[in-house]
């Protein structure tokens, strides 16, 4: 059974027109360590954002963090090497960039991955472009990018670790179910809008 | 509003300027923050006081409702004493909105912030705030009460009742406000129009029940933390405190009687509380600030 492969093509409030963000999601990706080798080598013919899907809650966590980066670069104050790198580093809660790519990028043993491909109005890349490339170079299967599927994907323990929203006496959090995933989403936004600035 | 001549029989008297259309004071343009400068449409204004404005906008999606709040750069301040009082004030209210929502007291997200362009973006709250719906509830039942002042009113149950809901209100109230403040955040600025009930999204399930107004239903949220500090000092809370108390005393004197509910479940909201209620007998006594004589 073969299946027409996903992306969506974003555009996000407050931003000027022809910030675009393409989106894939990929499950059971083999080829993970080659896809990371590409990022570290500097190869240009991979200026991606790849996400490990296992500390993403939500479409709007990841969207938290294109934002971010895309405003950033809008206003000069972006950290890391370029507009891509920094969506990856706009998920984390602290300064700390090398360690937000171990805890958000790709690594190795990633299986759930998140492609995001930004097109600037000085850099524009069209959605087949990206599909096309994508469907050569990653071995996996295209999923949707909706929050029914990377719920599926998330592992709330480990983001609450790496958000440091960990249980004990914080987190007094009543409602169970889809309101306590709300409330996790929303503690994480609080903890990337304050990013360097403690919580 | 429209700029008419005076009547040519009687005489303007000459020390007073004719209205200057060039000029009208209440429509000066407010200063629009950067983000919203690529918006189609101009985003819609709430509120505004003395340091910020309130706009109604959207995050990410134009699906998800947001409430951003913006302290424009004082013309007669410093520019750079006015960017560093900026940074602060938003990251500070950042910071205390993100504390409380970690340690489970109701208050809006933080979704996002720009402290050198001066805005803060949080969750939008639905409903309305306190002081309103308070309003609208004693109104409702003073114009109700008016047949029933005969003695043996056949319908004195339901008065009952309506002092019941004011009773579950002020209870609520009391442990946000503790809850708050177990967690080591004072508000700075309590008043009824800070707080604000949302409507609870599960209302269809217990439609029907109750004597069918639901003015004072809701959730209590807290709002507003401009002015709010991280402190556990009981003279801070116990301010917080009296500064809600005059609050009911002088916007809604009709609910003034209940406010010892309010602290009945404030004194029991966390390991402390009863403390800070001696301390407010203090502190009615004399008045908010502490007497620098002596």
């Amino acid at each position: 059974m073969t299946t027409t492969p996903h992306l969506q093509t974003f555009t996000l409030e407050h931003l000027p027109p022809g910030y675009v963000m393409h989106v894939a999601v990929y499950e059971n990706v083999r080829n993970a360590g080659f896809l990371q080798k590409q990022l570290l080598d500097g190869n240009e013919g991979f200026e991606y954002a790849f996400v490990d899907a296992g500390v993403v809650l939500s479409t709007t966590h990841l969207l938290a963090a294109i934002y971010r980066a895309l405003r950033d670069f809008q206003s000069g104050r972006m950290k890391s090497r370029n507009v891509h790198s920094e969506v990856v580093f706009s998920l984390s809660s602290n300064n700390n960039i090398s360690e937000s790519f171990r805890r958000f990028g790709i690594t190795p043993s990633t299986t759930n991955l998140i492609v995001v491909k930004i097109s600037l109005p000085s850099k524009q890349v069209s959605r087949d472009e990206v599909l096309k490339h994508l469907t050569e170079v990653i071995e996996g299967e295209s999923v949707d990018f909706c929050d029914e599927v990377l719920g599926g994907m998330v592992d709330e323990k480990r983001v609450r670790k790496v958000y440091k929203l960990g249980g004990g006496k914080s987190g007094i959090v009543q409602s169970k179910g889809e309101g306590e995933k709300r409330e996790l989403e929303v503690l994480v936004l609080g903890g990337m809008a304050l990013r360097g600035f403690g919580g | 509003m429209s700029v008419q001549a005076p009547p040519a029989a009687i005489p303007t008297p000459s020390h007073i300027e004719p209205p200057n259309p060039s000029h009208p004071a209440s429509t000066s343009p407010l200063p629009l923050p950067p983000i919203f400068q690529h918006d189609p449409a101009p985003p819609q204004l709430i509120t505004q006081g003395a340091e910020a404005l309130l706009y109604r906008t959207t995050y990410l999606l134009p699906s998800i409702q947001c409430a951003l709040k913006y302290r424009p750069s004082k013309p007669y301040r410093h520019p750079i004493l006015g960017a560093r009082l900026t940074k602060h004030r938003i990251l500070s209210e950042a910071r205390v909105l993100a504390k409380c929502r970690k340690e489970g007291v109701p208050v809006p997200a933080v979704y996002g912030l720009d402290e050198r362009e001066g805005w803060l973006m949080i969750e939008w709250i639905a409903g309305e705030v306190l002081r309103i719906k308070l309003n609208e509830w004693l109104k409702q039942r003073k114009d109700e009460k008016v047949p029933e002042e005969r003695e043996n009113a056949p319908d004195g149950g339901r008065i009952h009742e309506g002092l019941h809901v004011l009773k579950g209100l002020m209870g609520r109230i009391g442990s946000a406000v503790g809850r708050m403040h177990g967690v080591g955040i004072v508000h700075g600025d309590l008043t009824t129009s800070n707080l604000m009930l949302r409507p609870r999204s599960n209302d269809t399930a217990e439609g029907g029940a109750g004597d069918g107004d639901g003015i004072l239903d809701g959730e209590v949220i807290l709002i507003d933390f401009g002015l709010a500090s991280q402190s556990t000092a009981d003279e801070d809370r116990a301010v917080d405190l009296y500064v809600l108390e005059r609050a009911f005393g002088s916007t809604h004197p009709r609910a003034e009687g209940m406010f010892s509910e309010l602290l009945a479940a404030y004194g029991k909201s966390f390991k402390g509380a009863n403390i800070v209620l001696k301390k407010l007998e203090d502190v009615r006594m004399r008045g908010r600030k502490r007497s620098m004589l002596g």
